[in-house]
This record gives C-alpha cells, structure tokens and sequence, in this order.
C-alpha cells in the first residue's frame, strides 16, 4: 500500500516559483501567430466587400460610396477568413485580443 | 418488513463536479440508487439547424465550436465528410498535419479529464497539477495555430496553417520533456492507496453488456472490447503504427489506467508522425458543390463520432447529423448507476467522460 | 480520393425493420446510432452498424403524413435514447419503447423544432 505518493511533487513545489502570471499587473506573452483582433490599413483598402461576404458572422460592414470599413468586436471571433480573403492584403490578425468591456462597440475606420 | 423508503433526489443541471449542465433524477432507497432517469437540453443550441443558413465551407466554423475539449476533431471530420462526397485529394503533409494535432488534442483532453477526476474525489492538489501541466500543451498549440482552445485550422480542402521542421522538432523535444512529470503525476493515480480506493471495484461493466449497449472509446476498451476508430485508417493513420490499449477489469480504475496509457501512446505517435513526415503543399481548391452522402467515423478522446453528410447538389447542405461518444455512452451510465451508493454517483458520471455540449449541439 | 468506410446502405421497408435488425445482432453487430433526416416531403431513418470496423446502413424511408415506426428497443436497449430523440425533435411517433419518457427527454421550448408544425401536412 501506497500511501503519500504526492508528497515528493509537493515538496518540490515549495521551491520553485508559481505557474501563474499575476495577469494585470505583469503583461502576458503572447506567442506570434496568436489570433487576436483584426486589424485593417486603409490606405490600401478598395472597399470592395470581400471580407464582408466572407465573414461567418456578420461583423464586417463595408460601404464603398463613403469608403467606410467599420467592425463590431464583440461580434468578431477571430477565424481569420476575412485575412485570408483580402486581395489587397490590408488585414491583419494583430496578437492582442479586444479587451472585455460593459458595452458592444463598433469600430469605424474612414479612408 | 416491506416500508424501504424512496426518495428522488435531482442531481444537476447545476452541480460542483459537473463540467457541463446534465439532469439525472436518482431514485433513491436509503442511500442505494436504485434508478436513474435523464434529461438532457440544456445546451441545445440549434446547431444542426444552421446547415440552412451557412454555406458548406462555413460551416467548419460552426463544426468547430460544438465543444471546446474535443473542437479540433469534429471540424477534422465534418471536413473528411464532405471531402469524401466531393472526392477531392488531399496533399499527403495536410494528413499528417492533422494527425498531429489530433494527437495533441487527445493528450490535452486526457490530462483535462484526469483533473476532473481528481476534483470528483475531493483531491484537490492533483487537479491543479493536472492543469499546470495541461497549461503547456495549450501553449504548443496556440504557437502553431493561434488559439489555444478553437484551433481554427481545419478547412474543406486541407489545414490552414504548416509547421516549419525545426518547430516541429522543438515539439518532439519539448513533449520528451514534458513526458518526465506526467510520468510523476500518473504515478499518483496508478498507485496511490486513497485513489484506488475510490476507484477499484467501483463501476463495473462486463465485456458483454459494454458491447451489447453500444459503449464506444474508453469505457468500453477499459472492458475488453477491442475497438479503436484510428485503425479505420483516415487522416495519416494507416501509415503510423499502434495497437489499441485494452483492460479487461472493467472498473473505474481500469478506464483510468486506459487514457493513462493512451496519453503516453499519444506522445508516441506525435514522434512517429514528425519523422514520417513529406514535404508538399497543404491544401487543394475547392470548386462546384457538393452532392451525395457519407457517414464518416473518426476517434475522439471520448470515443467514436459519427457525422452523417447529405448533400443536393446547392452550396447549403441538406442535413448534418452529429453523433458524439457521450450519447453513446449514457446507456452504459445508466446500468452501472443503480446498486452504487449516493456519494459515488459524481465519480460514476465522471467516469464515461461526460461532455454534453457535444451531445446536444 | 480515398475510400476510407465502405458505406453499404439497403433501403426496407418498415415492416421488415425488426427481422432484418434482430438477424444484425445474432450476427454480432452492434448498433452505432440512429438518425433522422428531414428531405423534402419524407421523412429518413437511418440505423448504422458496426462489426468489427465493417460499417453497414439500413435506410427506412417514411411519409410525413404517417410517421409511425416500430421499436427497435427490444433487441437493442440503447435504441431508446435515440427514439425518444427522435420523437423530440422531430415528432415521429415510435410504437413499443421500452422506456418512454414521453417528451421530457430532450427539453426544447418549441415541440418538435426539426419539424415544425407549419411544414407538416
């Protein structure tokens, strides 16, 4: 019978240093090629409507008379289909993900 | 004397050991459940009705999200499915792709279940460092894929993202690593005097009856049924070599030792597949629609997912049925639930590996 | 293309379902699922079995105007769950389970979603 076989695990686990990162206070890593928050460069946008078409959810509006790209963010789940669509390759899929918040936002870029 | 009193007890929805919300009405007689009843729905999400909506390739984002523990699979399936009808060729790097991240979400999902497990006995230093360790193989996965639970690297023609050889080889080395204190960790359960008292003698299903009602994954290779959906041999497979882990105690204890090894035999593969590995493109174009239908099989941690594929000939599917190794295993559940005592009902439901967002979609 | 499953699908009649399932098991097949598929103006029932990693289908095809079908309960208990599944989502009416939960299996706020009431009939 064993008994106690943890205790070597627990042992060591005083000295070494916690898993956690204290989140807020200590910024976390990211690794690259994380999937964030879509980010667009409108200088080298057409406004053609591609991404909006491709998007699974429907948080893309694109209105090319006023040259106006604008985002929900809550809608967003970062699939990347828009990225990938894109034939001028003005998106991109920044590391950092869209901090919670109280309200839904939508996120207006003009040429 | 007759006068043995009933009682119902309703275990769930809400319940600490539950990871997700499932309805059991335990008839109780003083202390011994002498019956179960179920209900199920509450994360019915209307999943399978959005086939009328979404067009084909968009509904791997869908498929994807049904459950958050075993999300690279079912998208890896629903996309053999389709594939399978269209008769599209994938490139031989995208099976072996696939491979490796399946494996990777098999070795996460088994250490996840492993704290649960923990947790269901009251043992909770073992649960958090069953996650600790987990927390690293979600970090291999989100440096290839970019999300550490929905891996969004599944589409209908192939993967979408390549794994460089030296990252690659850094993985191989790092899971060498790793093995090291999952190995200490294991140790715990396999050999630990309170853990198998909790785990030994409770639960039994014979080889029989485990065939007979239709169990499926662990629950019934922990019987001796030999049955295991990746000697199918979809995705890379058929060119890795395995045999299926099998106990034949029937027990808790004995379908805990079964993920316990598979886990290990995970790594394995992993190493196997990086060195057999061809270089080539990822992914096919994808053209015209598709028309027919297929029933594909895959092996998920839990056990065997069916999806069944019908197709007209238009870009929205005709219908999508999913069917998950949970629902297959409530039959198993509700044998072995009467006869056992109140307090062993949490380590009883935990012990099928229960997750019921798959099930209801 | 890679033919990974054989698929071996037979359409029967609903008279014929209990023989033909009950001759499956004494073969030592075990039952995968059971599932419905809501085409046009019928309604298909699919049953799936597995022998040893061999994959067979048998296929009944009903009219949404008679949904009545037999039990398969009594040769494999865990049809149950699938029938009273079946008959929660989508309203076919199955004679002879073994336990029948009668609607509070699957709890729904519409009866009968896959197959609402407007679309029948």
């Amino acid at each position: 019978m064993h008994f106690f076989v943890m205790l070597k695990t627990l042992f060591k686990n005083f000295f070494s240093k916690p898993a956690t990162v204290k989140f807020p206070f200590e910024p976390r890593e990211y690794p690259e090629g994380s999937r964030g928050q879509v980010v667009i460069d409108t200088s080298t946008c057409i406004f053609c409507g591609l991404c909006q078409r491709k998007c699974p959810t429907a948080a893309i509006t694109v209105v090319r008379a006023e040259k106006r790209w604008s985002i929900k963010r809550m809608q967003c789940i970062s699939c990347g289909a828009c990225v990938d669509a894109c034939p001028k390759d003005s998106l991109k899929l920044d590391t950092k993900y869209y901090t919670p918040d109280v309200i839904k936002t939508e996120d207006t870029y003009n040429a | 004397m007759e006068g043995k009193k009933r009682t119902i007890i309703p275990f769930g929805p809400q319940h600490p050991v539950l990871p997700e919300p499932i309805h059991l009405d335990l008839v109780l007689e003083d202390e011994r459940v002498v019956e179960a009843i179920p209900s199920i729905g509450f994360i019915h999400r209307g999943l399978e009705k959005l086939v009328e909506k979404k067009d084909f390739i968009e509904y791997v984002y869908v498929a994807e999200r049904i459950c958050g523990i075993c999300s690279f699979i079912h998208g890896m399936t629903y996309c053999i499915a389709v594939e399978e009808i269209m008769k599209l060729d994938i490139p031989q790097r995208a099976h072996f792709l696939r491979v490796i991240w399946s494996e990777l979400s098999r070795i996460h999902s088994h250490l996840l279940w492993l704290g649960l497990m923990a947790d269901a006995f009251g043992f909770e230093s073992l649960f958090m460092q069953s996650w600790r360790l987990r927390e690293r193989i979600l970090d291999i996965i989100e440096e290839t894929t970019g999300g550490r639970v929905i891996f969004g690297s599944s589409k209908v023609g192939g993967v979408r993202r390549d794994i460089s050889k030296e990252k690659m080889q850094e993985i191989v080395r790092r899971l060498k690593e790793y093995e090291k204190e999952i190995r200490e960790l294991t140790n715990v359960f396999i050999k630990d005097a309170s853990v198998k008292h909790r785990l030994c003698g409770v639960g039994i299903v014979s080889k029989d009856e485990a065939y007979a009602l239709g169990a499926v994954g662990p629950t019934a290779r922990g019987s001796g049924i030999v049955s295991d959906m990746r000697k199918l041999g979809y995705a890379a497979y058929k060119e890795i070599d395995f045999e299926p882990i099998i106990e034949t105690a029937g027990d808790s204890y004995s379908r805990c030792l079964v993920r316990i090894k598979e886990l290990f035999q995970s790594i394995d593969i992993i190493a196997q597949a990086a060195d057999k590995m061809v270089d080539g493109p990822i992914d096919v174009k994808v053209t015209g629609t598709p028309n027919g239908e297929f029933f594909a099989r895959s092996e998920q941690p839990r056990g065997e997912a069916v999806y069944y594929i019908k197709a007209n000939g238009t870009k929205f599917l005709d219908r999508v049925r999913v069917r998950t190794p949970t629902f297959a295993n409530i039959a198993p559940l509700l044998k072995i639930l009467p006869g056992a005592s109140l307090a062993d009902v949490p380590v009883l439901v935990l012990t099928i590996d229960p997750c019921i967002s798959c099930t209801e979609r | 293309m890679i033919e990974i499953d054989e698929q071996n699908l037979i359409t029967i009649n609903a008279d014929e379902l209990v023989s033909q399932v009950e001759g499956l098991k004494n073969s030592g097949h075990r039952l995968i699922q059971i599932c419905c598929a809501k085409i046009g103006e019928t309604i298909e029932v699919n049953y799936s079995f597995d022998n040893n990693y061999s994959f067979s289908n048998l296929r009944v095809v009903l009219p949404l105007s008679d949904l009545h079908i037999d039990s398969v309960s009594a040769v494999y208990l865990q049809a149950l769950l699938y029938e009273n599944e079946m008959h929660d989502l989508f309203g076919v009416e199955v004679k002879n389970m073994a336990i029948d939960y009668k609607g509070t299996f699957y709890r729904t706020s519409i009866k009968t979603p896959f197959n609402p009431p407007t679309d029948k009939a």
